[in-house]
Order: structure tokens, then sequence, then C-alpha cells
């Protein structure tokens, strides 16, 4: 029998026979591949309940595996091992070590709601994927994404001043991220807008890159969603056992 | 009131990004706008939405941010309907309106913090969020914009691109899918129908809603280039000389990984892009220059001048 998803299988765990006699019958070529037994025993009951405080995380129990999320995802149509049935699959049974081998891999989620337009369940995977991610960092098993180092710059100039300016948040997150500002791509496209862009434009968008455009009367919004946003993450540290309070997103940085 | 009335004169919500990159959208929208004699009042001393970033720090933030300008619009402008161009911020407002309506959890915060910041707390059903294309297509209707057309697009084959916050997820859009007339969630048409109104050719093209990996434009590049090359490729397949655009970071992110799919993965395409608003201002009569068209990235002038429009 063929095995379905067989890239979910690590190869370790794959057993392969050019030629293979069982009981004495050859059944080189139909049973050239085994997954091999093995016993798991360091279940982690506990992700599921710690991914379901945080946001986005809350209706993870009602998946029952169709796999529609998966099977209309934007990224795993680039990347197979981007699988976020299989991801729910693991959280729910604890399988804290499978899953922490695709740290790296969750972040990657777009959010075009592909997967909760399809789900059948109202599971939301979009915010899974965003609550797993978010588990991973404050859990210590991974660093911060780019994903979520850019939503920290842009958030923090929300919050600070009401508005957000284009220039602001790619210098920021450049700056954050420690990338180079003369990217082949990046000079292609600057040049193009100065020709076209009208002069009073350009200065405008200079001045607001270096006087921050901000919303009137912005200071009290601020400081009370600040307020709400540092109580938020303290919730959401608590909510996870052995966290890390380095991975905690301080609005006032 | 019906909504050819109700459209007639609407709270205009611009966002962030149509102050910034998508200028050229802005112009356009407003020049259509004044053209097709409809009132746009701009929200006063309106915020950010939250876009693709807030929700995931807080989602009841970005509930919160986005009930802001819905308040203002209502409470202190008096309006019942407010039309925000850009996906991101129709999609954020319509969320807000979504959970507000549905969510206890989401009341008290917007509350706490609507109390806070000293302004009214937006009640769900004070306004209706609409996009632009709603906007045109109910106040004005491809029959009326089709006897307005005075420099028809000439057969220009168009691929009409609307992204994904436009019609994901459904629960947030409960007048979609609701029979004739209405947009659909799966095919959506408004974008055709429009442009076809004003000459276009529309091209059968199969990523109307694909994504163009705007959340990780910067943060994920590679990915967002990929996904943006396949819609490139798959507007040229179909016959497209222009990709219509209603969202400006679907546009700035076609632009922008347009170059960077040739720059990067040596990817080459031709195919411009164009704001709906755009190409509907230049049917109506206005000058490219009224519309913005020298601010795109992708100068698609020579395009239209080849089929002998504007």
């Amino acid at each position: 029998m063929p095995i379905h998803e067989k890239h979910l299988i690590r190869p370790e765990n794959l057993s392969t026979h050019d030629n293979l006699v069982i009981d004495g019958v050859d059944v080189s070529g139909d049973w050239s591949t085994f997954i091999k037994a093995r016993v798991v025993t360091d279940y982690n009951e506990q992700i599921e309940e710690e991914i379901s405080a945080l946001p986005g995380g809350e209706f993870i129990h009602r998946c029952w595996q169709c796999g529609s999320c998966t099977n209309s995802c934007t990224v795993n149509a680039l990347n197979s091992d981007f699988n976020p049935r299989y991801w729910i699959y693991l959280i729910r049974m604890g399988f804290e070590a499978e899953l922490v081998r695709d740290k790296d891999l969750v972040w990657q989620c777009v959010s075009c709601n592909k997967c909760t337009y399809a789900c059948p369940r109202d599971v939301f995977p979009e915010g899974v994927m965003k609550a797993t991610a978010h588990w991973l960092e404050l859990k210590g098993h991974t660093v911060k994404s780019p994903s979520t180092q850019f939503d920290e710059e842009f958030s923090s100039q929300v919050f600070r001043t009401g508005k957000i300016e284009d220039g602001r948040v790619l210098l920021g997150f450049f700056r954050r991220s420690g990338q180079s500002l003369f990217q082949p791509w990046l000079v292609v496209m600057i040049k193009k807008m100065i020709r076209g862009l009208p002069l009073v434009w350009l200065t405008k968008m200079g001045w607001s890159a270096l006087f921050h455009p901000r919303t009137r009367g912005w200071g009290p919004a601020g400081a009370a969603i600040q307020e709400y946003a540092r109580e938020q993450e303290h919730k959401h540290l608590a909510a996870v056992r052995g966290g890390h309070p380095e991975a905690m997103f301080d609005p006032a940085k | 009131m019906d909504k050819k009335t109700a459209y007639k004169k609407v709270a205009y919500y611009p966002g962030c990004a149509l102050e910034g990159t998508g200028h050229a959208y802005n112009k356009s929208t407003r020049a259509v706008g004044k053209k097709l004699g409809l009132e746009l009042e701009e929200v006063k001393n309106w915020n950010c939405c939250g876009a693709m970033e807030v929700k995931n720090i807080d989602p009841k933030i970005q509930t919160y941010l986005s009930s802001r300008v819905m308040s203002i619009a209502a409470n202190e402008m008096g309006h019942s309907v407010v039309m925000a161009p850009c996906n991101g911020c129709y999609h954020n407002l319509k969320k807000a309106e979504y959970d507000l309506a549905h969510d206890e959890g989401s009341r008290e915060v917007t509350e706490r913090l609507s109390s806070k910041a000293g302004h009214t707390t937006y009640e769900a059903g004070q306004v209706e969020t609409i996009h632009a294309l709603d906007w045109i297509k109910d106040a004005i209707g491809e029959e009326e914009l089709a006897a307005r057309v005075k420099n028809s697009l000439n057969g220009l084959k168009i691929a009409n691109y609307y992204g994904c916050m436009y019609t994901r997820p459904r629960h947030i859009f409960p007048e979609k899918d609701s029979g004739p007339g209405s947009e659909s969630t799966s095919a959506p048409h408004f974008m055709d129908d429009l442009l076809a109104a004003a000459g276009a050719e529309n091209v059968d093209f199969a990523l109307k809603t694909a994504c163009c990996g705007g959340a990780h434009t910067l943060s994920d590049a590679d990915t967002s280039t990929k996904l943006v090359a396949n819609i490139l490729i798959a507007a040229e397949e179909a016959g497209a000389e222009v990709i219509a655009t209603e969202c400006p970071t679907c546009h700035t992110g076609l632009e922008m990984h347009q170059i960077r799919a040739e720059t990067n993965f040596g990817i080459k395409t031709n195919v411009k892009v164009m704001y709906f608003t755009q190409l509907l201002g230049i049917a109506l009569g206005l000058s490219p220059r009224k519309v913005g068209l020298q601010e795109n990235v992708s100068d698609g002038r020579a395009a239209l001048k080849a089929r002998q429009i504007g």
C-alpha cells in the first residue's frame, strides 16, 4: 500500500529495501518501504491548552482533521512541509518534539484566510497558526521571527502616533532585523518612484519619515492601548508554562 | 434609503497607505468621485485600522482601532456609511463590526479603551462600511457609467485582481453571496462589471482572489515574490495587458515583487499594474496625470497609448 503524505514521515523513521522476501514470498517492488515501529512517551498534553489561551488559538479543539486547511493553503502550495492540519494534530496529541522541528516554518503563514474560508468546523486555522508561532517564541523554542519583528515595529508606531508611514515602517523594520537598505530591488523601485512622483510628494514623504505624522490628540488613546497591550502580554506569558519574558512585546520600544 | 441615494455622500476613510505609497489610489478615487458627482467627506482625525499587524499582537486592539474610525464618522460627523478604498481598512472595519455585534469580550475592551481615550464608544450597526467598488457599483451602476464614458477603454485586456481581504473570511461580509446583484466571495465580479462598462475586455483570470503575500511583503520577501510571480504569469498567460487592482498593499506588492522577481529570480514579466479607479477615471475623460498614472512604478502609459486610449 502506498504511504500517503509520505513527506510527513521523517527519513530516519522509514526503512527501504530493494529486495525483500517475507515468509518466502518475494514482495520486492510492492513493499519496498516500511514505517519503523516506535514508541512515543514524551507527550506534553498541556500544549493544546496553552495555545488555546493565546489570541487566535481559541477554537483549535473543534478540529476533526479533514485537511481542508492544508488543501487550500497558499504557503503549502509553495512548500509541502507547511501543513496546518498536521500541526493542529501534533498540538492536540501533545507531540511537542515533532512540532518543534517545524519551529521556523509556522510563522510563514501569510494570513490569506483561505483555510478559515474552507474550514467546516470554524477552527479559524489562520488564528491557530499565529497562536502557534507566538507560543513557539514564548516557550523559547525559537527566536522572534521576521514577521513578529515587523508586527512589533508596526504596532509600536501605531500605538505611539495613531498612524504609520510606509517609509518609517520600512526603515524601522530593516533596522530591527539588521538588513541592509541597499538591496538591488529596492534601488530599482526607488529610482522608478522618483521618476514618477511629484517633487512635492517626495518631499512630503521624506518629511513624514523624519517628523512622524500623528493623529491629533492621540495621547490618551495611545496610552490606554499600551496599558492594555502590556496587561495582555503578561497574561499570554502566564498562560505558557516556563514562558520566556524576553519574548514579550514591549510597546514602548 | 436605497443604496443609490445613501452612497451619494459618504464618510471617506483613506487610511495610512493612501497617504504614502498608495497616493495615486487616493488621488484617482477622489477624482472619479468628483467626476461622477459623488461626495466624499474625509473622516476627521482618523487613525490606523491596525492593518495586518496589530491583530497579531492582540486582535481586540485592532477592533478598537477600527471602531474609533467608525465612531468618529457616526458620532462626530453624523454619517451612516463609511467608504474605505483599501482592502485592509475595509476588511478591518468589517471585522470590527462583526466582532462588536457578536463578541462580548471585544465590546468590553472597546468600551474601556474608548472611554480612556475620551470619545463615544462605537456601537455595532451605527455605520455600514463599504469598499470603493460597492460605492461606484451601487451609487452609479454599470448602465449610468457606460453612458458617461467619454474615452472607452477600447477592448483593453484586463485581469481583475481582488486579493484576499476583500472576500475572506466569509462571515465578516454578510451582504456578499446573498443572491442576485450581490458580490461573490468565491468569484468576485464588481470590478469586472465596472471595467467592462468602461469598455475593457476582462480576461478569464483564475487568480482573482489568490494571495500576493502582502502580510509578509518585507518580512518573508522570497515567498511574496513567488506568489506575485504566479499572479503576473497567470495574468500574462490569460492575455492581459493590465492587471487592475483595488488595494494599495496588493498594488504595491505586485509592483515591488515584479521588480524583485526579475532582480532576484530572473523572472521577467511585462504586464502593467493600475488601480481600477485610474482606469475608470481615464474612461470618464480625466487625464492620465489627473489620476496619477505617472506615479505608478509599473508604467502603463505606453500600453494605453497602443490602444489609443486617452
